[in-house]
């Protein structure tokens, strides 16, 4: 799961990390009146930001830095109820109902620092590089040695002098140090009170030293979360803060029928069980010359139900002109869902080729099912292996 | 011989009163597997259906059935706990069937897991281990199969035993995934090459024994003549693998990965399989599974062949 940047924010600053003081605003009023209090606190440049969870925002348009309240009012104006299109959204872009209104920042110096899992080692790491507000895969290949991964112990965390020690090789200075060391444990601690999957601050920047803060202070101006679905159940405050609107409709409906669904860009839909042959499946239907339409897995306990709504969702893409059908009944039972494919084609209509591809637990009473079915669902056939499946629901829609 | 587990193990069941464990403890029992107890705090004391015991704590099943493996079906939230009272009472083989795991919680337990040396885990989010048996009599479903062990989910008559094999020829399996671990198995039964040992090593991203463990394992098993890696996108452990075969294996390896064809960024069902860097692409993997001389079967339809081929055994289909 994934949240705002707003959202974001507050945690960051529940945590004890400093943020510059910022809004959540819907509507151009209240961006306005947002506004005018930043400007009013003394502060000379406010930073209005569309709150989408797709990135690409800048290049966008839907960034926008402003010095007055009439440009404000021109951003809002221009950003809410407009459809944002970046290189993450698609042609169809995603609709801005939010805006974030924050206080600009004078940046004397960016940095970058994230914590996530290092799968390799099964340990949480902090991931930290002195070359801030660029993005971290673009580091990683052009100056790798300018990223400093520090291993996070799982079961006492990131101690003090790890942290400052880390701060130092990042080039912070004076009071920056333990500035920045408290950034980095309240942030390590932050990521697994709420089992996030990653957490990362970019840029975490110092501005520029005043008479207060004759070393400058250590701020964090944006964030991004992502969180281990598998543990919402734990984080009712989390599960608050999930955005519907920025999923695929598709997708969302699956998971209410157990099915996991990822939309991808073919005309081959596939239904399968299993996470591992379901990505398989589509790579094989690639192999023979398709194009997958999506990844499908029915989960191992498929219903005439869930097959019913996986074949909607799959027919519901209009770019699908074949469905491949491609089962291993291992406790499933074949002829259970032999039966809950003949039902379900049946409800739904197959106007499109339909190839199925059955094999273990009961497959002989499985394709009696099938065969009897034919009739009644003329653009059915079946195949006998994966390979003959591939080639036959390719050759169907060539 | 087999790695892990064979006709002698004594299996013990966690979650053995809810729906999915008793299931599968009725599966594994038809299989032949030697299920000895079960444990459901509150209900010990109690039998199930099948008659086993039934135990509040790992540690009273160990001492009353002298259980050395145990599955695991207990609900993700109480999982992780299940694991470690696994392991603190001596099991060797712990097989955590349980998909959903908070990953925070598998990161303690891998940390915690260091401090049993003994204990092997399998998983979680996988299909579990099996060592076939002998078929005695029947087919198919109904197969009647004697001394082999079953310890999770899959089915158990699409295996063969060596001694059942009509090449003499038999392989280990080291799977991410379940249903494609069939898929091999299935393949490979179909041309007469019978499996040693199959593990399902699960589709999480931090879990326990991983491939190196494995395929060392099998090397060192006199039965197993060949080695089925099948891996996924997500993670590198699919690369070091291939290198520790180049240096260390001396059998025959055959490989898979799934989600050449996967959008980056996307979970593609099991958690673990998302694409992050260029280092965990299916055709980075899959690269480096050729550089060590490792033979790659480009469609999941090829896996049997591929192993058959590497096996040096002629193919006919």
């Amino acid at each position: 799961m994934k949240i705002h940047e707003y959202q974001a924010r507050q945690l960051l600053s529940d945590a004890g990390i400093p943020v510059p003081p910022g809004q959540m605003v819907e509507t151009v009023e209240d961006a306005v009146a947002e506004t005018k209090k930043i400007f009013a606190s003394g502060e000379s440049l406010v930073v209005i930001k569309a709150q989408v969870h797709a990135g690409g925002r800048g290049k966008a348009g839907f960034v926008k830095l402003v010095r007055s309240v009439e440009e404000a009012r021109e951003a809002a104006d221009f950003m809410l109820g407009n459809r944002m299109v970046s290189v993450q959204t698609g042609a169809e872009g995603i609709e801005v109902k939010r805006l974030l209104i924050a206080a600009g920042v004078d940046i004397e110096k960016e940095y970058y620092l994230a914590v996530t899992l290092d799968r390799n080692n099964g340990v949480n790491t902090l991931i930290a590089s002195a070359e801030g507000g660029v993005e971290i895969e673009t580091v990683a290949h052009d100056n790798p040695d300018a990223i400093h991964k520090v291993p996070i112990h799982p079961l006492s965390g990131l101690e003090a002098f790890e942290a400052r020690a880390l701060a130092k090789r990042l080039g912070f200075h004076g009071r920056q140090i333990q500035q920045a060391a408290t950034i980095m444990q309240r942030l390590a601690s932050l990521y697994s009170s709420l089992d996030a999957s990653i957490v990362e601050i970019n840029p975490l920047i110092v501005t520029p030293p005043t008479d207060a803060a004759p070393d400058g202070r250590v701020i964090a101006i944006d964030a991004k979360f992502g969180f281990d679905d598998n543990a919402l159940y734990r984080h009712p405050e989390l599960k608050a803060m999930h955005d519907p609107a920025e999923e695929n409709p598709a997708e969302i409906r699956a998971e209410e029928f157990g099915l996991s669904y990822v939309a991808l860009d073919g005309t081959i839909g596939c239904l399968v069980n299993g996470a591992g042959l379901a990505m398989s499946t589509m790579d094989i239907v690639k192999l023979h010359g398709g194009e997958p339409a999506n990844f499908l897995d029915v989960g191992g306990s498929a219903t005439k139900e869930s097959v019913t709504e996986a074949f909607r969702i799959i027919l519901g893409d209009g770019r699908v002109n074949g469905v491949l059908v491609n089962i291993f009944g291992g406790i499933m039972r074949c002829d259970t869902i032999a039966s809950a494919i003949v039902a379900a084609a049946k409800e739904v209509g197959f106007d499109v080729p339909l190839v199925v591809r059955l094999e273990g637990t009961e497959v002989d009473a499985a394709r009696q099912i099938l065969e009897d079915a034919k009739a009644d669902i003329p653009s059915m056939q079946t195949a006998r292996n994966l390979a003959e499946a591939a080639a036959a629901v390719c050759d169907a829609v060539a | 011989m087999a790695i892990l587990v064979d006709g002698n193990t004594k299996v013990l069941c966690q979650g053995i009163t809810g729906s999915t464990g008793a299931f599968h403890t009725k599966g594994c029992l038809a299989y032949g597997t030697q299920m000895v107890g079960g444990v459901t705090p509150g209900k010990g004391g109690t039998h199930d259906a099948n008659g086993l015991p039934i135990f509040d704590t790992v540690r009273e099943a160990v001492d009353g059935t002298g259980a050395d493996a145990t599955m695991i079906f207990v609900p993700p939230p109480f999982a992780a706990d299940a694991i470690l009272e696994a392991a603190e009472a001596g099991l060797h083989v712990i097989c955590a069937i349980t998909e959903g795991i908070p990953v925070q919680d598998m990161v303690r337990v891998r940390a915690i897991l260091r401090e049993y040396p003994r204990s092997v885990l399998i998983g979680p989010n996988c299909p579990g281990v099996i060592t076939p048996g002998r078929r005695v009599s029947g087919e198919g479903p109904d197969s009647v199969i004697e001394g082999g062990c079953k310890i999770g989910i899959m089915p158990g008559y699409i295996h063969t035993a060596k001694a059942d094999a009509s090449t003499g020829k038999a392989v280990g399996v080291i799977s991410r995934s379940g249903t494609l671990t069939y898929e091999a198995v299935w393949q490979t039964s179909v041309l007469g090459i019978g499996q040693t040992t199959c593990v399902g090593i699960g589709g999480d991203p931090v879990r326990g024994t991983g491939f190196i463990d494995l395929i060392e394992r099998f090397e060192g098993d006199p039965e197993t003549d060949g080695i089925i890696v099948i891996g996924e996108i997500g993670g590198t452990d699919e690369i070091e693998a291939a290198y520790w075969i180049k240096e260390h294996a001396k059998k025959p390896v055959a490989a898979f990965i799934a989600g050449r064809t996967a959008p980056p960024g996307k979970r593609m069902g099991h958690a673990g399989a998302i694409i992050g860097g260029t280092e965990d692409t299916a055709d980075a993997k899959i690269a480096a599974f050729k550089a060590c001389g490792v033979d790659v079967a480009e469609s999941p339809a090829d896996l049997g062949t591929t192993m058959a081929k590497a096996l040096g055994l002629e193919v006919t289909i």
